[in-house]
Order: structure tokens, then C-alpha cells, then sequence
């Protein structure tokens, strides 16, 4: 078969490769293939399968002014990687701001440029140089043929028979018994992912004497200082500013009142000169709430928009918080300043299961 | 070396005959490896959206790889004096420290940071578009029932690894979050305090969190992720891509283009695009700018915190959520934490993996589907599929009340009040104006079979009437247009139909009657026209394809059942009512 | 004794004073860091009482005593009239929930002579100096743990605004001057709370001062900085552009080609 084939060449000097021998019309074909015996085909290669896909798309012209462009999109892209290089070379970050927003730019419009032509050649070509083509395959259904199935079963049962497991139950049920605690072992060994909770979500760092400091700035506060009806302030206990597991539960609010203005429930035994303090943490989650409203004395947590009535004990106006912030029990030490008289009398922030 | 043909080897033939036989040598690959290379893969744009999630997720591994090594994972206190020159003497973590280091110090650090961040917001909305795809197509029946469960696990891991992600820097906003999943862990019953100490070792925040909460998402879920993708894709080529109705496309073969040379260049491209897409997204978009957030601070807050988009619909939840608590027994059940955190994503999740079974079990049917639905097809499936989404979208939006408010003017409490009430109502109305148009648009395409479309064009006849020239439906699109349910589903007859006068199995009893009632809400279709059940006059009929054995004949309750002969004629001169 | 004229004038100096100084010590407020103010002159206090009964005492009635549409100005201080008669809230053309910032109706001149006539009238904080609202020397590093601890729950990390209840807002902080600023904490307006100088003291305010102003004016090295309010309008550009590119480069990739039929 092969020493009959033969190039033929086209028109434009490309070779192609032919699938069947070439000869003359009219001319007979090879004796071997007019034979009516048998041929031996022991060393002769089974023939080519029908191609499946043309080699060429039917639009050749379209396909070469593609060819062009994908080529240009190729090139630009090149050229994109080069830049991305260069830019990371050639521009420093570490200065100022502006030299981080112009590598960034540099970096990432060389980097999508690279990217996106690169994406648009690729389409491109698949689009127009490839040629249309539309296959079908067949679909066998999922379901194994029963004569496999029944294999399947067969060995499986006689696999199972052999290993004893369900014949034997002293073995099946022992085996059980063995993997129990090796499974529950790895759910044990978390026990020591932290301690236990006890009662620490029911107090805070605050105690008697404990001063209350400006949080930012540390400064205690006289209420001297604090005297502007309708001021409010973030503060922490003394010591604590680099706590963060303390000011979690300690953070405080306090909100200055004009004469009469705090009532029940708000404890007045706990406020001093009509300052008053909650805590800061929300009791529906924990996010702090400070967003305090001076014209309607409204505490609005930012998170979940929970409303405290503040001048009556935070009582919950709006919102899915379900118990008041607690207020902390507050007097003056010696030399003036706003302490706390105690820790808080309730837990604070977010209800749990123990609170009750 | 020559070719079969005689001729001298080109590239490709030294390719075959070097590494080719190389490697056939050593692992039999020529067969399977043909099956592979010749795989079809058919064409639709909704085909791709799963690739979106899975190209996002190879830059997410790219990117993260690169960050992993510059991020430090410590909540250790330092006190700032960087490039960042605003926050010098600022008291920091060092993850947040090197996250700042990362976006100004590294040289493409913070390229890579964004790149990482909007991959991973892409990730989860191609997961959902993907998700939403499959529901309204109904690829999730059978054979593909494992796939959809496995796609649901990637989702719910998907938000976990996003949410532990955009935690690491330790900012201000991401803290606030995580304050957040600190007090909802704190509000479950029996376990939540201790859910809440284990987790964080000890009281909010710790020392351990972030730790932790970076092997989580650099490892364990990201190799649970793999290994689920691996198992998603290799039974979507086993079973073969599903395939939108059309000529020629049955549920025995597939029908589109080979994957090597045509779906792998198809596909690379997507990749680069996506790739590029992102690429831009970065360079001109800023994401997750910590340097402004500023460092965690338990006793600190921003006006308008929002997590990233995919947690926005729990966010919503603990917005909306009335103040229901009890205190009973010295134990309080928060109800106004508990039920925002497990309800909503635990009904949509809940819901969505036993759809699948729950469909089969209503309609008893136990085909393969190869051939997807035109949503329009499956009105009480889509209805209740924009149902979901409507819910999940007041959630959402509930999310960014404030946000909302703030743009719009709109009262705060307002926004609130409106979500509480639309939450039950909304996905009411989306299900009912949903199947209302899914109907109309059979009937639209039952008509167009049946007449052709419009062309515009009007005609006078010779005795002075007026009628529009039609055009009839082309080869393509019949096949498109027609291919409503064309399998009978095995639907049993409400009192037996004609044959004993015995209930079939499963419609026994207090549970198959609802079943049945169910199944015929379910297949409720508009009856193809041409063969006389009304004109448009959709009275819950199951659809039942044209010239089919009447197996799935159902009556509205009185009247005789459809299944005999119709008893009004055929439509003379045809009317235009649609 | 002889009785010499001057002694009348003597005696009433010392009543003057004796007065003055009584008045002065029953009223002082813990004001420390006191404002070395501009002393005002007798023109600007009048030509600022003009400008306030025509414009202003239709609500806040003659004597700044306050009516049933408009608040007492006794005691607010200079500082109060500059901050809403500067960023335009005052005059009010209608009251709303909260007044909203407008182009100012009066000019600088105009606006301080008013703040002088009713800082003469009822005391309160004065209008700061230049001195006091420069930021020069000031740490942006205190000033973002004070703003964040203080400030951000209503106006965001950034100063980009946030939404209070019932139709109230804080405003955006992108138009506001050092010494806007700085009133604003002095003084409260509206439903903000009123930061004293003895809780955050003038050097505080100008570290404040700092990190606002820094903030607000650094580049976004990032790219747009998408308002600077954080995943809401992220999350909307990830979607409609991301996403919406990505779906439009898919639909042209899957496209049936013209050339097949």
C-alpha cells in the first residue's frame, strides 16, 4: 500500500497527505487488492479510521485575517509579560504611598493585558482558524450490564464469605468494639483546645478602687472634666490598654446627663454628677456600642442596630438585643477621680446558655 | 522515522513516536487516553459558570501560596513603625503587621493581595450562579445526585474558608465578625460556651485564633476542597456533560466539540480571561483596604460593617431577627441569636441537598437525564427556585440596611420593619409571578409550534381580512421549543384511572395522597397546543408530550379524566388570544 | 477726708471688678486649655447682631432665648455658631431630621462676626485659633485609636458617613475644615455627642484633626476606592463587573459561529 502513495502537491506548493493510494483513473487497482483470496495482513497496519475532524476551516480566508490578529493579541501579550517584569524591576514600593499605587497600576495592567490578549488569541483561534465541527458521541446508560452486576455480586459475597467477617460475630463485634475509642480518640485530644468556661464569663477585670481611663489616651477623669451634657466617652480600666482579653468585657461608655434627666431603672446611687456608665459591649453579639444619639439619648449599636434607652438603664427600645447594657457601678476616689465601686452586677455582652 | 504514509516525520509524528511510546510503554494509555482526548463537550455559555468557580479556586491556591509566604499568622502585640507612615506607634498584631507589610513592602504583594481577595468573592458568586444553573436546568437529577451534594458541601466550605480568609489580617472590620461569630457561638444552647472557648482558647480574643484559623484555611479546607473538586469534576466525565435541548440531542448521546484541540483551547482561554478579568478588578478596583480599618480592637467600631458578600445574608438574619428570648430554668435560649444563625442557611442548605430525592419521590421518576429543562419547562420547580433566591435576597439585602439607609434616606428602623414583613411575603409573590410567566411562556412556545412566529407582515386577503404572514419555526429552534418533558413520567392516576379501580403504590394513605397532591402541583404545565386541551387554558393538566400513551393523566378532582378522547373539537380558524 | 473726683471713678472700677471677678468664679467651666481667642471688637459683636436678627431670630428668637422652632443659643459659643453657620446647616430653610451640609450663606467674615455676637451674648467655647486646629507636629497614629474608639461607630473608619435612626445620618467628613472639625467635637451639633476638652484635649482633637485629613486625602494605592465603605460596594463591583465581564466572555466563547449555518 505505501509504495503507492504519493505526495500530491497543491496549488499553492503545500504538500497533502492523500489517504488512499493515488493513481490514474482507469488505471486497475493493485493486485492485492483485486484478489479474491485472503490478503495477509499480519504485517500490514489496519487502514487510517475516517477522519473526524477537517484539517482546514471552511472559511480560509477569514481563518488567515484571524491568523493576524491572534498573532498581534500573541505579540501584545508578550510584550505585557516583558512590561509586568520590568515594572517589578524598575519601580520600588517601600517610599510612600504613591509609589505603591504606581507599581500596583504598573504591575496590574501589564499583568491583565498579558492575560486578556493571551485569552482573546486563544478564543480567537479556536473560533475561526479551528475548524466548525460538531460531534456526537454516544451515551451508554450508567447502569452496569447484568452480567457484570451479577460478577460484582458474586465476588463480593464470596470475598465477604472468605474474610469471615459476617460469619463469625465475635470477631464482626469485637472489631467494632476495638475502632470505638481509636475514633473517639481524635475527638478527645481537642479537649485541650482551651479551658474550660467556669464562671469567667460572669466577671470582668473591673473592682473597687479600680480607676476608669480615657481609652486612646489612658488619662483617668475627674468629673470636672467630664461636664458637658451630652458628652460621651470610650473608657478602659486602668492598666489594661494593652489587654485586649480585658477591654473584650470592659469597655465602658460614659455619657453625661443634664440634672434630671437619668431615671429608673438607671441605678443613680451608681452615677456621679449625672454621669453615667454602661458597658460598651452589645448584648445581642458583643459589638461594641457607642453610636450615642444626643439629641434622643439613644445608644445604637452599628452592627445589628440594637436601641438602648440610656438615661433609663439602657433599657432595649429597637433591635434583637434582649437585656439592657449593663451599667457599672461608679464613684470617685480620693484624689477625685471616676473609679468603679465594683465589677459589674450582671454578665456582660451576649446571653449564653449558663446566664440565666 | 516516516509517518504511515511514507513521508518524513513532522513535529508531531517525533512527538508520537519519542515521548508518545515512552510513555504508552510504561501505562497502556493509548486507548483511555484517546476516549479522553476525543471526550465531547457540549456548548453553552451556563456551562461555563462551574468553570468559573474552579479557575477562581486554582488562583486562590496561586496567590495564597504567595501570600502564605510573607503573612505571619501571630497575634503577637507589636507596636507599628512601617512604610504605612499614618499608623506609626500604633499597638498591632503581627498578621495584621504583615499584612501591611505585604501590601507596602512587597513588590507585588498588594496586586497579589487583591487578586487573592476578589478570586475568592468570584469564587462564591460563580459556586451560586453554577448552583442556581444547575437547580433551574434540573441537572441535579439522577444520575447527578452526588454531584449536587458534593457541590453543596463545596459551597458551605467555600463561606467557611472566605470567612477565616478575609480574618487573617486581623482588621478592625474582620475582628468585628469574628466578634460577631463569637457572641452567636456563645448564644447556642448546652455547647456554645464551650464551642466558644475551644474555639478562640479561651476568652474573645485570645492568642489562638488566628493561628488556628490559617491552618484551617491554608490547609484543611483547601485539601478538602480539592479533593472534592477532584471527585466533582471526574464524575461529571464519567457520567458525561449534560446537554440543553436541541436538534439531534437526546438523552443517549452527546452532542458538541472534542476536547483536545477544541474544549482545552476553549477552556485555557476562559482561564486566562478569568485570570485577566481579576487582574483588572485589582489594579482599578481597591478591595479589603486594612491600612484604613485600621487594627482590631475589641473596644472599637466602624458605622457601616459589613462582611464579605457571601455572609451577608446571615448578617441580615441577626439584623432582622425580633428580640425572642427565654430565660427558663436559670438557662437562657436565646432564640434571637440562635434561630438567624442555624434557620436560614440551615433550611436553604437543608432544602436544597433533599430536593433531588424529594422531586424523585413526587414525580416516581426513575430515569436518567441526560437532556436538561428549559426552566420555562418546570414552572413549579423555577417558581419555587426564585422563591429561595427571593428569600435569600431579603437576607441579603438586610445585610446592608444601614448601608441603604444611609444612600437612600431611608429610616433606619424602617429598613427593618420592611425586611420582617417581606421575608414571608416576597417569596410568595416571586413563586406565583414566577410559574404565572414560566406558564405563559409555554403557552408562548406551544404557539410558535403551532402558528410560527410573527413576522410583521400583514396581509389582506381577497374578502378584506387582515392576517399577519407567518414565518414556521426553523429545524433548530422546533427541536428547542418542543423538547418539553418529552419522557412520560409514570405519574399514577388519582382514583386508579382505568384500570382496577386499586390505588397505585405509594398514593396510599395519608402520605401518598399528599404526595400525589404535591406531584401535580408540581408538574403543572401548560398544555402543548395542537392537540386540543383548551386554548391556553392551563387547568393542571400534566404536560404530557404530544401523541404519548396518556400514562400521566391526572383530573383537576371532577369532570372525567383526560385520558379519553377529547371531547370539543379541534380549533378551526386560528385565533391569536396567546 | 477729702473727697477727690477721681474716688467716684475708683469705686465704681473696683465694683466693676469686684463683680466681674464674683461673676467669672461662680461661672467657670473646667476649661483649661482655653482658646487665646481674638479678642472681639464692638463692630463685629454689632454687625454679628444684625446679621442674626435678620436672618436668625425668627427661630432662635431675638435674644438667641430660643422658640418653639429653634434652640436657646445661650452658652453655645462662638465655636457652635461657626460650625453650623459655616458648613451651611444654619440659616435653616426647613427643618428636616437632621440638617444637611449646604453651600454657607454667609462668608467667613460674616459667620465669625455672628459666633462673636453670641459668644458676647452667653459665653461657651469660643472659635479655635489657626494655632489650635494645626496639624503640624500632630500624631495620626493616637488620632486613629481616639477616632476608632470614638468617632467611627457614627462616621466610619474613614470619616464616609454612617446612618443613625429615624432619617438622622453622620455626614461624610470629606468637605469638612480642620477647625469645622474641631467645633464639632466641641460643641455636639445635633445628635452628636459633645467631646469636651477635658476629655479629648486640644492636642487630641489635632491628632484627630491629622488622621482625618490625612485619610482623606491619601491616594487609594489599590485602584477606585469604591466609596471606602467596605464589602457592600465591593461586593456590587465584584458582581456586575467581575462577573458580568466573565459571563459576557463566556457567552462569546460558546457562540454558535456565523459560518455554521
Amino acid at each position: 500500500m505505501g509504495e503507492h502513495d504519493q505526495d500530491v502537491s497543491r496549488p499553492d506548493g503545500e504538500p497533502e497527505r492523500s489517504r488512499a493510494p493515488y493513481r490514474v483513473i482507469g488505471t486497475p487497482a493493485p493486485a492485492e487488492e483485486r484478489t479474491l483470496l485472503g490478503t495477509a495482513t499480519a504485517d500490514a497496519p489496519p487502514p487510517p479510521a475516517p477522519r473526524e475532524l477537517p484539517a482546514e476551516p471552511a472559511d480560509l480566508a477569514a481563518a488567515k485575517r484571524a491568523e493576524r490578529i491572534i498573532a498581534a493579541l500573541f505579540i501584545l501579550s508578550a510584550l505585557a509579560g516583558i512590561g509586568f517584569i520590568a515594572a517589578y524591576v524598575g519601580l520600588e514600593v517601600q517610599t510612600n504611598l504613591v509609589a505603591v499605587l504606581r507599581s500596583n497600576l504598573a504591575l496590574g495592567i501589564s499583568m491583565s493585558v498579558a492575560f486578556l490578549a493571551l485569552a482573546a488569541g486563544g478564543v480567537l483561534w479556536v473560533r475561526t482558524v479551528m475548524p466548525d465541527v460538531e460531534l456526537t458521541e454516544e451515551r451508554k446508560p450508567l447502569r452496569s450490564p447484568e452480567d457484570a452486576r451479577q460478577q460484582f455480586a458474586e465476588t463480593f459475597r464470596e470475598s465477604t464469605e472468605a474474610s469471615g467477617f459476617v460469619k463469625r460475630p465475635l470477631l464482626r463485634r469485637t472489631l467494632i468494639l476495638a475502632s470505638l475509642p481509636l475514633l473517639a480518640a481524635p475527638v478527645v485530644l481537642l479537649r485541650d483546645l482551651g479551658p474550660l468556661p467556669g464562671t469567667k464569663l460572669r466577671h470582668t477585670v473591673w473592682r473597687k478602687g479600680l480607676r476608669l481611663t480615657i481609652a486612646g489616651s489612658n488619662a483617668p477623669i475627674r468629673p470636672a472634666d467630664f461636664d458637658s451634657p451630652g458628652g460621651m466617652i470610650t473608657v478602659i480600666p486602668e492598666g489594661y490598654a494593652n489587654d485586649d482579653d480585658a477591654i473584650a468585657k470592659a469597655a465602658v461608655i460614659i455619657i453625661k446627663f443634664e440634672p434630671g434627666q437619668l431615671a429608673y431603672p438607671t441605678n443613680l446611687n451608681w452615677t456621679v454628677d449625672n454621669i453615667v456608665a454602661y458597658s460598651k459591649i452589645c448584648t445581642h453579639v458583643g459589638c461594641p456600642v457607642a453610636l450615642y444619639e444626643q439629641t434622643t439619648h439613644h445608644i445604637l449599636c452599628p452592627c445589628h442596630q440594637s436601641t438602648f434607652d440610656a438615661p433609663r438603664g439602657a433599657q432595649v427600645l429597637f433591635g434583637p438585643a434582649t437585656r439592657p447594657l449593663p451599667q457599672l457601678p461608679m464613684g470617685t476616689d480620693s484624689e477625685g477621680y471616676l473609679v468603679a465601686l465594683s465589677d459589674f452586677k450582671v454578665p456582660v455582652g451576649p446571653a449564653f446558655w449558663e446566664r440565666g | 522515522m516516516s509517518n504511515v504514509n511514507g513521508a518524513p516525520a513532522g513535529p508531531v509524528e517525533k512527538l508520537l513516536a519519542g515521548t508518545g511510546t515512552f510513555l504508552d510503554d510504561r501505562l497502556r494509555a493509548a486507548k483511555s487516553t484517546r476516549t479522553f482526548l476525543r471526550k465531547i463537550f457540549p456548548d453553552h455559555w451556563t456551562f461555563l459558570l462551574g468553570e468559573i468557580a474552579l479557575y477562581s479556586f486554582i488562583i486562590l491556591l496561586l496567590t495564597g501560596t504567595f501570600l502564605t509566604f510573607f503573612f505571619k499568622p501571630s497575634m503577637t502585640s507589636v507596636v507599628y513603625h512601617g512604610t504605612y507612615t499614618k499608623l506609626h506607634g500604633v499597638r498591632m498584631s503581627e498578621a495584621y503587621a504583615s499584612t501591611l507589610n505585604i501590601s507596602f513592602d512587597v513588590r507585588g504583594g498588594l496586586l497579589i493581595r487583591q487578586i487573592h481577595h476578589w478570586a475568592a468573592d468570584l469564587f462564591v458568586a460563580a459556586i451560586l450562579v453554577h448552583m442556581l444553573r444547575i437547580f433551574f436546568t434540573g441537572a441535579y437529577r439522577k444520575p447527578r445526585e452526588f454531584n449536587w451534594l458534593i457541590g453543596i458541601v463545596m459551597y458551605t466550605l467555600a463561606l467557611l474558608e472566605g470567612l477565616f480568609g478575609y480574618s487573617l489580617p486581623d482588621d478592625l472590620l474582620s475582628g468585628t465578625g469574628l466578634r460577631i461569630t463569637e457572641g452567636v457561638l456563645l448564644g447556642i444552647p448546652i455547647v456554645g460556651t464551650y464551642g466558644s472557648f475551644f474555639l478562640f482558647g479561651g476568652q474573645f480574643p485570645g492568642h489562638d485564633i488566628i493561628p488556628r484559623l490559617y491552618i484551617l484555611h491554608v490547609l484543611l479546607i483547601p485539601a478538602l476542597l480539592l479533593a472534592l473538586i477532584s471527585a466533582h469534576l471526574f464524575l461529571m466525565f464519567h457520567q458525561k456533560h449534560t446537554q440543553m435541548p436541541g436538534k439531534g440531542h437526546t438523552d443517549r448521546n452527546v452532542v458538541g466539540q472534542p476536547l483536545y484541540p477544541y474544549f482545552a483551547a476553549k477552556t485555557g482561554s476562559f482561564f486566562l480571561f478569568i485570570f485577566g478579568v481579576l487582574a483588572l478588578l485589582s489594579t482599578f478596583a481597591q478591595i479589603n483596604p486594612i491600612w484604613l480599618y485600621g487594627p482590631y480592637n475589641p473596644a472599637e467600631i466602624s458605622a457601616g460593617s459589613q462582611p464579605d458578600f457571601y455572609m451577608g445574608f446571615l448578617e441580615g438574619s441577626l439584623r432582622m431577627m425580633p428580640n425572642w428570648s427565654w430565660n427558663l430554668w436559670g438557662h437562657t435560649f436565646a432564640w434571637n441569636v440562635v434561630i438567624p444563625a442555624l434557620v436560614p442557611l440551615g433550611l436553604i442548605l437543608t432544602a436544597a441537598a433533599l430536593w433531588p430525592f424529594i422531586e424523585r419521590w413526587l414525580t416516581g421518576d426513575q430515569l436518567e437525564h441526560h437532556v436538561l429543562d428549559r426552566p420555562r419547562n418546570a414552572a413549579t420547580r423555577t417558581a419555587i427556585g426564585v422563591a429561595t433566591v427571593t428569600f435569600y435576597g431579603i437576607l441579603w439585602l438586610e445585610g446592608a440596611n444601614d448601608v441603604i439607609a444611609d444612600h437612600f434616606s431611608i429610616s433606619l428602623y424602617l429598613t427593618t420593619e420592611i425586611a420582617r414583613y417581606a421575608i414571608f411575603i416576597g417569596p410568595v409573590v416571586a413563586y406565583w409571578l414566577t410559574k404565572r410567566i414560566c406558564l405563559g411562556l409555554q403557552r408562548k412556545d406551544a404557539q410558535s409550534l403551532l402558528h410560527g412566529y410573527e413576522t410583521g407582515m400583514i396581509r389582506m386577503t381577497p374578502d378584506g381580512e387582515f392576517i399577519e404572514e407567518e414565518q414556521p419555526v426553523p429545524e433548530e429552534a422546533r427541536a428547542v421549543l418542543a423538547a418539553r418533558q418529552d419522557y412520560a413520567i409514570p405519574l399514577p392516576a388519582a382514583d386508579g384511572g382505568e384500570d382496577d379501580g386499586v390505588p397505585a403504590p405509594g398514593t396510599r394513605g395519608a402520605v401518598g395522597k399528599l404526595r400525589l397532591r404535591f406531584a401535580r402541583v408540581l408538574l403543572e404545565g401548560a398544555p402543548p397546543a395542537g392537540d386540543g386541551h383548551g386554548n391556553g387554558h392551563g387547568n393542571g393538566h400534566a404536560a404530557i408530550e404530544h401523541g404519548e400513551p396518556e400514562r400521566a393523566a391526572v383530573t383537576t378532582g371532577d369532570g372525567p379524566p383526560s385520558g379519553t378522547a377529547p371531547d370539543h373539537p379541534t380549533d378551526g380558524p386560528t385565533t391569536h388570544s396567546g | 477726708m477729702r473727697r477727690r473726683p477721681i474716688a467716684g471713678y475708683a469705686v465704681v472700677l473696683l465694683g466693676l471688678i469686684g463683680i466681674g471677678g464674683t461673676y467669672a468664679a461662680l461661672t467657670a467651666h473646667g476649661s483649661p486649655a482655653s482658646a487665646a481667642a481674638p479678642a472681639a471688637n464692638p463692630q463685629q459683636i454689632a454687625q454679628g447682631r444684625t446679621l442674626f436678627v435678620q436672618n436668625c431670630s425668627s427661630c432662635h428668637g431675638l435674644m438667641a432665648q430660643g422658640t418653639a422652632t429653634g434652640p436657646s443659643l445661650i452658652g453655645v459659643g462662638g465655636a457652635a455658631v461657626y460650625f453650623q453657620v459655616s458648613t451651611g446647616r444654619m440659616p435653616a430653610k426647613e427643618l428636616e431630621a437632621e440638617m444637611a451640609r449646604k453651600p454657607p450663606v454667609f462668608n467667613e467674615q460674616q459667620t465669625r462676626a455672628i459666633a462673636a455676637y453670641i459668644q458676647a451674648l452667653g459665653g461657651g467655647p469660643p472659635i479655635p485659633s489657626a494655632a489650635q486646629v494645626s496639624t503640624a507636629g500632630a500624631d495620626p497614629g493616637l488620632g486613629q485609636e481616639l477616632f476608632t474608639e470614638n468617632c467611627s461607630q457614627c462616621h466610619n473608619f474613614v470619616g464616609a458617613g454612617g446612618a443613625l435612626t429615624q432619617g438622622k445620618y453622620a455626614p461624610a467628613l470629606t468637605a469638612s475644615t480642620p477647625t469645622q472639625i474641631y467645633t464639632a467635637m466641641q460643641t455636639g451639633p445635633e445628635a452628636m455627642p459633645v467631646f469636651n476638652d477635658g476629655t479629648i484635649t486640644p492636642s487630641q482633637k489635632r491628632d484627630i484633626i491629622a488622621y482625618i485629613t490625612q485619610t482623606r486625602t491619601e491616594p487609594n494605592p489599590g485602584g477606585f476606592s469604591l466609596g471606602r465603605i467596605g464589602p457592600v460596594t465591593e461586593g456590587l463591583v465584584g458582581w456586575i463587573g467581575g462577573l458580568g465581564a466573565i459571563i459576557l466572555a463566556a457567552m462569546w466563547i460558546t457562540a454558535k459561529r456565523r459560518a455554521h449555518r
